[in-house]
């Protein structure tokens, strides 16, 4: 689908410019547009080590756990086909504390070991409600500070490249809290059905 | 509403402080630790580069033959209506299904209209606040040999809306 778009866009562009008479335009953005985004992505290199260098700190001091404990009497509600102390539960809960910190690549392996654990208990290749609720609020992204973001805002010279962490914050907590409610509503849809 | 930008200010001078206090009060080695984390941040920015040089490049031809100002010019009347700024259609519009072709978009979008303007915000609070969905539903799904999604797509579909409707009205609300 991506690879559908993205040529989609260039030649849609590109057949504009030839109608349009800005096809000079057009041969100046491919040159230019690639430079930048090649100094884009090594400025990004700055925060990006200094936010995961922090994070393996972080984790070793065992902040991340004690997010997780916190975490837990809420995460243990919103998921009642899971035994409390069944290893998925435990998997979840890691899943969305490296979340939480933008460890993204941390988080997907944990996040597929979690997928395994509920596989395991409902027996089936046909989705579970623990699994869709699951990845619900994995979509919806909750992510305490958004690097890459604020590092691209830096390169542009923003003057407060931070100054949306907390907006983020918010919409991403209103993002999974409807998650939460939209996963609810067809669950229910659907066990009336049958 | 300036305690939210304080908030931001805060954030995380105050959240490496507490990091730093705990390490050395357990006695880490943090230098260390910080040198190993921070080798993982090399390789995630140079793993982008080719995605963001692709999408970039896709969205400046887009955007330099006219094709973009053009489409947008025909939706805004509509979008308008409805309090949705149109810049950041096509944004919106891709976040769900690719993310580093969205953060190409944002920073496209950065770019353009600048970070510290209207869209530039609303752009990077999108960005920030919702996840790849159908790439999320893709991985996990078929790493375990799923075969009924059941309900999930619509689920994740309509929180990104959400999602993206908040972002909208949050930064409205919060810079005006």
């Amino acid at each position: 689908m991506v690879n559908l778009i993205w040529a989609c866009m260039i030649i849609f562009g590109i057949l504009f410019a030839i109608f349009n008479g800005t096809m000079n335009e057009v041969n100046k953005a491919i040159i230019e547009s690639a430079g930048e985004a090649v100094t884009l992505s090594i400025g990004l290199i700055s925060i990006l080590v200094f936010w995961l260098g922090v994070m393996k700190i972080a984790e070793a001091a065992g902040i991340l756990k004690v997010i997780t404990k916190i975490m837990r009497p809420m995460i243990v509600k919103i998921f009642p086909e899971i035994p409390k102390d069944h290893p998925a539960m435990g998997y979840i809960l890691s899943n969305f504390t490296a979340n939480f910190f933008g460890l993204g690549n941390a988080a997907t392996p944990l996040g597929i070991k979690a997928m395994q654990e509920m596989k395991k208990l409902s027996g089936s290749d046909v989705a579970s409600r623990s699994m869709i609720t699951f990845l619900a609020i994995n979509t919806s992204s909750l992510t305490l500070i958004p690097t890459t973001v604020i590092a691209i805002r830096m390169q542009y010279n923003s003057t407060s490249p931070t100054e949306i962490v907390a907006t983020t914050l918010i919409a991403s907590l209103a993002g999974v809290t409807s998650a939460v409610l939209i996963d609810r509503y067809y669950y229910k849809k659907e066990s009336r059905r049958k | 509403m300036s305690w939210m930008t304080t908030l931001s200010m805060w954030f995380i001078p105050c959240f490496l402080l507490i990091v730093l206090v705990t390490a050395s009060w357990k006695k880490l080695p943090s230098y260390e630790l910080f040198v190993e984390g921070g080798k993982e941040g090399v390789k995630m920015a140079f793993s982008l580069l080719p995605f963001l040089v692709g999408m970039i490049v896709a969205i400046t031809i887009l955007r330099s033959s006219g094709a973009l100002d053009a489409l947008i010019g025909l939706l805004a009347p509509v979008l308008t209506l409805l309090g949705f700024p149109p810049e950041v259609l096509p944004l919106a519009l891709i976040r769900p299904i690719s993310g580093t072709a969205a953060l190409g978009m944002t920073t496209e979008l950065i770019q353009t209209y600048g970070p510290d303007s209207f869209i530039g915000r609303v752009a990077s609070t999108m960005q920030g606040s919702t996840d790849t969905t159908l790439y999320i539903l893709t991985i996990y799904f078929g790493a375990v040999g799923i075969k009924r999604m059941r309900y999930a797509l619509k689920v994740g579909l309509l929180a990104d809306l959400v999602g993206i409707i908040v972002s909208i009205v949050i930064v409205t609300l919060v810079f005006g």
